[in-house]
């Protein structure tokens, strides 16, 4: 069976059929370089590797796919995988992998390049850039109407008007923040107290942002990008809105990270294009393009945020925590939350 | 509705006579050639794939798969799933009874457009599909702004759950339904009629009985898919025992909970195919030959002509009509907005279509393989061998997809991640598609006629070659169809198995819409409705009639 599988290939390349894909463009490097696992889709990283690519006259081989399932494909392949390099898009995938004992350590100077709360303590993989878990509103609203804390959210005021997306990974982040920070019984006390007061469920940011804007709901917990993304997209009056809530845990730094396998046997390689994410114009491009924070020393974040980064609280590195993550997911359940 | 004994009988006595030994030495072996054996137990291991992988991990921590499986939370998200499951083959039965009788068996307008149009929607993914409906029935969807109502009824949890997969499921009913409608003999009806029984009677006494395999296979593949679906449910936030699957592998990074899980799927899936093989075993009866069928005399509508149309206006309206017209709005929007490249979409369609197409021929054959084990040969492997194929079809794709990432990179690590292991796993996904349909037409075939055949002389292979073949050749085209049609918008195994760079028309419809660019996502999604179409032709018109 597999074996006419193979033949039917083989028949087709006969054809002139071309495997390697639609989108090679006409200038790619023919040297073969690194092989990348991309949580984050072509626009959000296309710029930065192509830009990788031109530096180092080496081709890099991106598979696009969701985050997690790319963490439990590289778990399953262990160490026979063909990846060279990692992106998640979300920062739960990273410590699944490092725990499977999938990632080497970066070299000390590739971390200097990044503050160390946005990194793992142990070094096995690097923030690249940084998304802000905080609250989107409808520009319908008065923004004296906001809460001063999302844990005011509870309110009966804002019963059935407020939107989240229980299976979104910023979701679980933010809630392993909030046990972190204030212990399981606030946590516990809020998720039970959003899923009464009929907090809407959504599938993913997008819907959650989209909802706002076509007035199914009045606010929402999302990242900011996702608005910032739109408002550049939209113009100015796109009807909704970012707000940072100053109390409470009002938003959360989420990193992006990047890391090396250690399977690889382009580890060298792995490490520049490491360092090439890092620089300042593939900083500059996921700064321009996706609206996200710059996480290197020293890069500037899109002029249209106007709330600087270090004063958005980041997470420690217990959220780093596969056991902190499920005992999150457990609880949201128990809330009937997920 | 032939007897199935006595008809070596039938053949002229001289011969009969002379042949007795003959026919007892060959139709007395009831074994398969060997040949046939070695392909059954190859396609056997590679459909086993996926239940094999979750074997390997539950065993490897039995106790953390248990309490996965066992939690109480397990029963409540399994009660829910069994009652949408059950929902949605109601209503794909409910939908799918009166629209093949009608495009069938009446006069009415236009029959053959409306069959082609009613089996559309199967095409739609269901996370497009579901999206869709969102867009045009949801909280300020189009359809609110057309009636300017302040609010409607919330589509979102099991209502649209039910009308997401309903609608885009029930032409897996209707497609054996109609070919079934096709090959019954008309003449069992008029002896009713004549005999004074009204034509609602002779329906439910002499249609209906022989619809029975149809609706057992129908609604069979019908129920695994609302088992195996992610697309709709996350989108109408419905909490079904996939997206807990999706929870569990996505959110808590735990692959040992998820095969857990996995494996009260298939458990699951054996009891269904337990149910479906019952109805269709006590029911299903083959034609005693090949032998001319009577055309049927179409039955005249006369003044219900208009609701008829009425009914099936409605279902192409609210399953085909709505979802495209969003589609062709947001493409409209994407065309005039510069970010649609035709190159880039033809290319897209031609890696989709390639890659279904190869998927679609090995299945098939593949299908032909387990359907004869299973119906020239019964055994317990035989039987076995049928039911556990039909895994890659109750699991989640993602959970497929995981499994030949597991095998493929410790048996064959040359193949991982090429075009090749694409199409493996696309077949042993989809393989059970194929399986009903090549089956029932199997059913249909009486063996006798085969073993009329290799009485007068012929070898096992020229049989095969020159009976079996031509007589099932509408039930494997139907397969085929039925897999190219799910294998050309399939997602998951997709994103994870095919070469590096290898974009098909799912994979840049999910790129795309990541972020919310659904004008972007509009045009592929219509290239994939367009290389559908042919296949769904030769289904409604031609699918599983045997010649």
């Amino acid at each position: 069976m597999l074996a006419l599988c193979i033949a039917a290939s083989a028949l087709l390349a006969a054809c002139g059929f071309d495997s390697s894909g639609s989108d090679s463009g006409p200038d790619e490097p023919e040297m073969e370089g690194i092989t990348l696992y991309s949580g984050r889709i072509a626009a959000a990283v296309g710029g930065a590797v192509d830009a990788h690519e031109a530096e180092v006259d080496r081709d890099v081989r991106v598979r696009f796919g969701d985050t997690a399932d790319l963490a439990a494909t590289l778990v399953e392949e262990g160490d026979a995988s063909p990846a060279d390099a990692f992106f998640a898009g979300e920062p739960g995938a990273m410590p699944a992998v490092a725990e499977a004992g999938l990632l080497t350590k970066l070299p000390d100077d590739i971390l200097e390049l990044v503050p160390p709360r946005y990194r793992d303590p142990e070094g096995r993989w690097i923030g690249v850039t940084g998304r802000v878990r905080t609250l989107a509103y409808s520009s319908d609203l008065d923004r004296s109407e906001l809460p001063r804390s999302p844990l005011e959210l509870t309110d009966p005021e804002w019963e059935g008007r407020v939107g989240w997306g229980p299976p979104t990974a910023s979701l679980h982040e933010y809630v392993t923040a909030l046990r972190l920070r204030y212990g399981d019984d606030v946590a516990r006390d809020w998720l039970e107290g959003m899923v009464a007061n009929g907090a809407v469920d959504y599938p993913n940011n997008v819907a959650i942002r989209d909802a706002i804007a076509n007035g199914e709901i009045d606010a929402g917990l999302i990242n900011h990008y996702y608005v910032a993304q739109a408002v550049a997209a939209e113009g100015d009056d796109y009807p909704v809105e970012l707000y940072y809530p100053p109390e409470g845990l009002g938003s959360l730094v989420l990193s992006t990270d990047v890391g090396v396998l250690e399977a690889s046997d382009r580890k060298q390689e792995a490490f520049d294009f490491v360092r090439s994410l890092l620089s300042p114009s593939s900083q500059e491009f996921f700064t321009v393009s996706s609206k996200e924070y710059p996480l290197a020393r020293d890069a500037e974040p899109d002029p249209s945020l106007d709330v600087p980064l270090e004063q958005i609280p980041a997470p420690g590195g217990a959220l780093f925590d596969v056991a902190e993550l499920q005992a999150t997911i457990e609880m949201m359940q128990e809330a009937g939350a997920l | 509705m032939a007897p199935a004994t006595g008809d070596a009988a039938r053949l002229p006595g001289r011969l009969a006579t002379r042949r007795g030994s003959r026919v007892e030495a060959l139709l007395g072996d009831r074994r398969p050639p060997a040949a046939l054996l070695a392909a059954g137990v190859v396609v056997g291991l590679a459909a086993l794939l996926p239940a094999a992988y979750l074997l390997v991990l539950v065993v490897g921590d039995a106790a953390a798969a248990l309490d996965a499986a066992l939690s109480s939370r397990t029963a409540g998200v399994l009660a829910r799933t069994l009652a949408l499951t059950a929902a949605v083959t109601a209503g794909a039965i409910a939908i799918a009874l009166p629209l093949g009788w009608l495009t069938v068996r009446t006069d009415l307008p236009a029959r053959r457009l409306w069959a082609t149009l009613c089996t559309l929607p199967l095409v739609i993914p269901s996370y497009v599909g579901a999206y869709l409906l969102i867009a045009a029935l949801g909280p300020s969807g189009m359809l609110q702004d057309a009636l300017g109502v302040e609010r409607l009824p919330s589509i979102y949890g099991f209502a649209g759950a039910w009308l997401a997969l309903t609608l885009f499921t029930y032409p897996l009913v209707l497609i054996p339904v109609r070919a079934t409608l096709r090959r019954i003999d008309p003449q069992l009806e008029d002896a009713a009629r004549a005999m004074g029984r009204r034509p609602a009677a002779t329906f439910a006494s002499v249609v209906v009985p022989q619809l029975w395999p149809a609706l057992a296979a129908g609604g069979l593949l019908v129920a695994l898919y609302v088992l195996s679906d992610f697309g709709a449910v996350s989108i109408m936030r419905f909490d079904s025992f996939t997206r807990e699957i999706y929870t569990t592998y996505r959110s808590s990074f735990d692959r040992t909970g998820a095969a857990g899980l996995g494996a009260v799927l298939v458990v699951l899936m054996l009891a269904l195919l337990w149910v479906s093989s019952r109805i269709r075993g006590a029911r299903a009866v083959h034609r005693l030959g090949p032998g001319t069928i009577k055309p049927a005399t179409p039955y005249a509508l006369g003044r219900w002509r208009w609701p008829a149309i009425g009914l099936c206006g409605a279902v192409v309206t609210i399953s085909l009509v709505l979802p495209v017209g969003v589609l062709v709005y947001w493409a409209n929007k994407g065309i005039s907005s510069g970010s649609v490249s035709v190159a880039t979409v033809a290319a897209l369609g031609g890696n989709s279509l390639i890659v279904a197409a190869a998927a679609a021929a090995i299945g098939a054959v593949c299908a032909l393989v387990v359907a004869i084990l299973a119906g020239r040969f019964p055994s317990p492997v035989s039987r076995a061998l049928e039911r556990f194929s039909h895994a890659g079809y109750a699991l989640p794709g993602i959970v497929v997809a995981l499994a030949l990432v597991f095998f493929a990179t410790r048996a064959v690590p040359v193949l991982y991640q090429t075009l090749a292991m694409l199409v493996f796993a696309l077949t042993v996904h989809y393989l059970p598609l194929a399986t009903g349909p090549i089956g029932a037409s199997l059913a249909q075939v009486s063996p006798r006629v085969e073993e009329a055949a290799r009485v007068l002389g012929r070898t096992p292979l020229e049989v095969f070659r020159t009976i079996t073949v031509p007589l099932v050749r509408g039930g494997v085209l139907a397969g085929s169809a039925l897999i190219f049609l799910h294998a050309v918008k399939e997602l998951p195994a997709t994103l994870l198995l095919a070469p590096i760079g290898f974009e098909t028309l799912a994979t840049d419809i999910w790129n795309q819409t990541q972020f919310g660019f659904y004008e972007a996502s509009a045009i592929p999604a219509l290239v994939l409705l367009a290389i559908a179409a042919p296949p769904l032709y030769l289904l409604s018109e031609r699918g599983t009639v045997s010649a």
